[in-house]
């Protein structure tokens, strides 16, 4: 039961203070998840992120059900994905109604221009870090390269290039065998 | 009524929008079409205002519109929907990968995929970069923000606040 209530409020602060969702979401995911509750470890983070990709449904959410699951099973699958879309319910029924002239207010307009640039540079330092350990083998940097040439100039969709990459290594594998 | 055809709507959205929040935008155009529950004006008001507040922006797309079309409850039945399918999938997915947690083939192709990731959230971050950074203050700001991020070790959420409060005496 302490266990669940832990769990809610990691995710819950999640769902609050992240604005855009998705990868948006990583750096404090590491935060709550692998460095302060240390609920799962930095691939399992990756593994989440890339099956959350071709599952149905948001991501974000997919990444938070993996969690709960894997601390508390169904119940705590259930408890975390309510505490990452409770802050969503909240906020944006309590401020449906104003929330249309909030963005013309050019104070908030200036503060979440200012968030949009301060995510860049977390995002930037999670690829930093996830790169470190996820692309340690030649053929896993190869991987990499290959696929952000295949995302910048063919603009394959994310679950393409994250099949593409399930298949690279079942060939490899096979080869390896 | 409202309620159950809202649920069903979202539903089939959370089943069937494979890649995360934004794939979702496809399918709201098309309830757009659908119903009367909001036009696509309102739509694109709604996308610009659940990518500026906190939260999974496909989650709080899906809690604007059912809020509405049937306030508080449909924002509810709306949001209860979408996550459904997701989590339901996901946990039959947890029960057999941890069944096949050592299996060599699934560690092996779990290992190709991870830099494909690495890859999509670098991507995020060029796109959001494109979106954000249009003049010399705030590229500035991004890369001493950077430095900042990268040398000091600090909560996420110290870093959000502070960019806010930056972006409002920069007036990005």
């Amino acid at each position: 039961m302490v266990e669940l209530g832990k769990i809610f409020v990691s995710f819950f602060k999640i769902g609050l203070f992240t604005f855009g969702g998705g990868y948006a979401m990583m750096p404090l995911f590491r935060q709550e998840l692998i460095e302060k509750r240390k609920y799962i470890t930095e691939d399992e983070l990756i593994d989440y992120y890339s099956i959350g990709q071709c599952t149905p449904g948001v991501i974000a959410v997919n990444v938070a059900t993996f969690t709960g699951y894997k601390i508390q099973k169904v119940l705590g699958a259930i408890v975390a994905t309510l505490a990452i879309v409770l802050p969503s319910l909240l906020i944006i029924m309590a401020l449906a109604g104003i929330l249309n002239t909030l963005s013309d207010n050019q104070i908030v307009a200036h503060a979440f221009a200012g968030i949009r640039v301060g995510v860049i540079a977390l995002i930037l330092k999670e690829v930093i870090v996830l790169f470190k350990k996820a692309v340690a083998t030649k053929f896993q940097i190869s991987l990499f390269f290959v696929v952000l040439f295949l995302l910048f100039c063919i603009h394959l969709s994310a679950i393409t290039v994250v099949l593409l990459a399930a298949c690279a290594g079942f060939i490899k594998r096979f080869g390896d065998k | 009524m409202i309620y159950g055809l809202l649920f069903w709507e979202f539903f089939k959205i959370g089943l069937f929008a494979i890649g995360g929040g934004m794939v979702t935008i496809p399918f709201l155009f098309d309830l757009t079409k659908k119903y009367n529950w909001f036009n696509a004006e309102e739509l694109t008001n709604m996308i610009a205002v659940s990518q500026s507040t906190p939260g999974p922006v496909g989650v709080n797309m899906a809690t604007y519109a059912g809020f509405q079309t049937a306030g508080v409850g449909g924002g509810i039945i709306a949001t209860f929907g979408l996550v459904l399918p997701s989590v339901i999938i996901v946990i039959l997915v947890s029960k057999l990968l941890s069944h096949y947690k050592n299996n060599l083939w699934v560690t092996e192709i779990m290992a190709a995929i991870r830099p494909a990731v690495v890859a999509l959230i670098l991507l995020a971050g060029f796109e959001l970069f494109k979106l954000s950074v249009i003049d010399w203050v705030s590229a500035a700001f991004a890369l001493v923000f950077f430095l900042m991020v990268y040398f000091f070790k600090k909560s996420p959420i110290f870093y959000i606040i502070l960019s806010a409060i930056l972006g409002i005496l920069l007036r990005l």
